[in-house]
């Protein structure tokens, strides 16, 4: 067996390729809870309800908990690889050493688009909030949404620039106020503290339980990847943590459990107060349910408190999103897959400066262009092909480097089943995709074809070969 | 297997390569959206002089829509939209196709890539 340890102080501040000028290894356990709930947590704030939309209140319950089954494979496959290649960059990485370069440059790519995508939303989020605020307090129905959202990508990407330490510590912060107002809002209204104020049974009754029937569902599990999207981000800090192998699997697995807990308390006190049609059309019904929810509640507190929740929800998911686009982006430009230009680090500040510019921009153009539905399906699509990749990669891991040959920081149990589940459901989602956004499905993998041929045929002659190959692992068997 | 070398790449070059997967990307997410292609199908179901019973609603139904500020008429659209699911299986049988394809396509060319960086990192066999 290598003995190689990932913990190994000589690699601290080092960049895998051995150079001089490394990202800083200064985050723990909680920093990669808060890294990977931090982008999350948005989704129980907005955007899960269009599952509600697509097949009523129980179809988006039964996607949650399929959704919830999903991200658990997800979590365990990524723990157990990502606590082995701890490297910027992380499902890319893992790519790279595991599949092959093309595998890994359409993987770098989801990884950004995912995360730019998923930055947007935020910023649209964050926008409306603002401007319902305005509506509520003072009567302004007119308010322009558009410098809010672009002050908010700025004010983040600054942080970004400035500091991974300070970034991660601020998403701590706000992610743990976030999550604390949701557990208000479930004890508050579901009786556990004063009266119930749960009308499940009428507002599900008759055509509003499944009014679409079991298609619905299928349907409903395109939004319930947005429950969970993300948390496989918390691999993007596999180089600036102190103890990758404890604490990458410890924060990864401790987020999921919180946002299974967070996205089923987040159902049933959005589903008992708002009716159906209401909550699932979030454009132009709830785009923020759980603050919708708080205002029927006719407390002044909570109103506030889930304001409150939703604007730091939102920030601190596109702050976790700049820092995971950048790191993918870095660490393509690194290797060259990109121009070297993006693979710089920040002499001072140690971050990648770059990259955190460049995407800007990108993430502007489409949070002041796109529907919110439609930049959330850009972002669920790109994770779901990140999905996809997950379950062929670990099978390929455990057959090139089987157990006992490299020291693994965590072994998931019961390989492969939770490959082939992951694959299974992937698969479901797909037909949901396809089920009202097929359009964009297949535009977006014309694109990953188009782009793979440039990758395979033009870009990768800049790539250095065996340089690539930086994990401390023995050749891979059947090579 | 001998060391590759690859070539230096002027800045010009770099700058076209980046510009190339901007507009791609920005091309294949956008225009679907600018054509107005993208979403899901929506029908509405028109209800004259809408009544919460009329729109199908309950007591405890209207009175959340009532608290929410609505009234039947504001309504109206927001609850009788539904989503269109019918489809063709010519169109499924194109998605799996592609999605499959990629894959399949991916799945190859980066395996000889691999083979190349294997052998250049470890030596050949």
């Amino acid at each position: 067996m290598t003995d190689f340890d990932i913990t190994s102080g000589e690699r601290d501040g080092m960049g895998p390729h051995g150079t001089k000028v490394g990202l800083l290894r200064v985050l723990g356990p909680a920093h990669v809870w808060a890294l990977g709930v931090g982008i999350v947590l948005v989704g129980e704030y907005m955007g899960w309800n269009f599952g509600v939309g697509k097949g009523g209140a129980y179809a988006a319950l039964i996607a949650c908990w399929f959704a919830g089954i999903l991200y658990t494979c997800v979590a365990m496959i990524d723990s157990e690889v990502t606590s082995t290649v701890a490297a910027a960059g992380g499902q890319y990485t893992q790519a790279k050493h595991i599949v092959g370069p093309l595998m890994a440059f359409n993987v770098g790519l989801y990884l950004t688009f995912a995360y730019t995508m998923l930055e947007a939303a935020n910023a649209i989020t964050a926008g409306y909030l603002i401007s319902e605020v305005a509506r509520l307090t003072s009567g302004v129905t007119d308010l322009d949404q558009r410098p809010f959202i672009v002050l908010a990508i700025l004010f983040l990407a600054w942080l970004n620039f400035r500091g991974v330490l300070a970034t991660l510590t601020f998403n701590l912060v706000i992610t743990a106020i976030a999550f604390v107002a949701i557990i208000i809002l479930f004890l508050s209204t579901s009786g556990v503290l004063g009266t119930s104020m749960m009308k499940h049974a009428d507002l599900m009754s008759g055509q509003a339980s499944l009014p679409y029937g079991w298609i619905g569902v299928l349907a409903a599990m395109h939004f319930g990847l947005w429950y969970y999207l993300g948390i496989e981000g918390t691999t993007q800090a596999a180089e600036e943590v102190r103890s990758p192998a404890r604490a990458l699997p410890f924060g990864t697995l401790a987020g999921i459990m919180t946002l299974m807990t967070a996205a089923t308390l987040t159902w049933y006190v959005c589903s008992g107060i708002l009716p159906w049609e209401f909550l699932g059309d979030g454009v132009n019904g709830s785009v923020a349910p759980l603050f919708d929810t708080a205002r029927l509640t006719g407390s002044g507190f909570l109103v506030f408190l889930l304001g409150v929740g939703t604007l730091f929800a939102t920030l601190a998911s596109a702050n976790g999103c700049i820092n995971d686009a950048s790191r993918a982006w870095f660490a393509m430009g690194r290797d060259r897959y990109l121009p070297g230009w993006f693979g710089a680090v920040h002499p001072r500040y140690r971050t990648p400066y770059r990259s955190i510019i460049f995407l800007v921009p990108i993430a502007l153009i489409f949070a002041l262009g796109a529907p919110l539905d439609q930049v959330i399906t850009f972002s669920i699509l790109s994770g779901l092909l990140e999905y996809t990749f997950m379950p062929l990669n670990v099978i390929l891991f455990r057959k090139k480097w089987p157990m006992g040959v490299i020291k693994r920081g965590y072994e998931h149990p019961f390989h492969p089943i939770p490959a082939i589940t992951l694959l299974t459901l992937c698969a479901v989602t797909y037909f949901a995709v396809f089920l009202g956004y097929g359009t964009q499905l297949v535009a977006m993998i014309g694109f990953y074809i188009i782009v793979s041929l440039w990758f395979h045929f033009w870009r990768y002659r800049f790539v250095n070969r065996g340089a690539q190959f930086t994990m401390p692992w023995p050749r891979p068997a059947g090579y | 297997m001998a060391h590759y070398q690859p070539p230096k790449q002027s800045k010009i070059s770099q700058l076209v390569d980046v510009l190339v997967l901007l507009v791609l990307s920005i091309g294949a997410l956008y225009l679907p959206v600018k054509l107005g292609l993208a979403g899901a199908s929506v029908v509405h179901k028109t209800v004259e002089n809408p009544t919460w019973e009329s729109l199908g609603q309950n007591p405890v139904q209207a009175g959340q829509y009532e608290a929410l500020g609505y009234t039947p008429e504001s309504a109206a659209d927001l609850i009788t939209a539904r989503f269109d699911y019918s489809f063709s299986w010519v169109s499924l049988a194109i998605m799996v196709i592609v999605v499959v394809g990629y894959f399949v396509m991916m799945l190859k060319l980066s395996e000889t890539e691999y083979r190349e960086v294997i052998a250049e990192k470890f030596g050949e066999r």
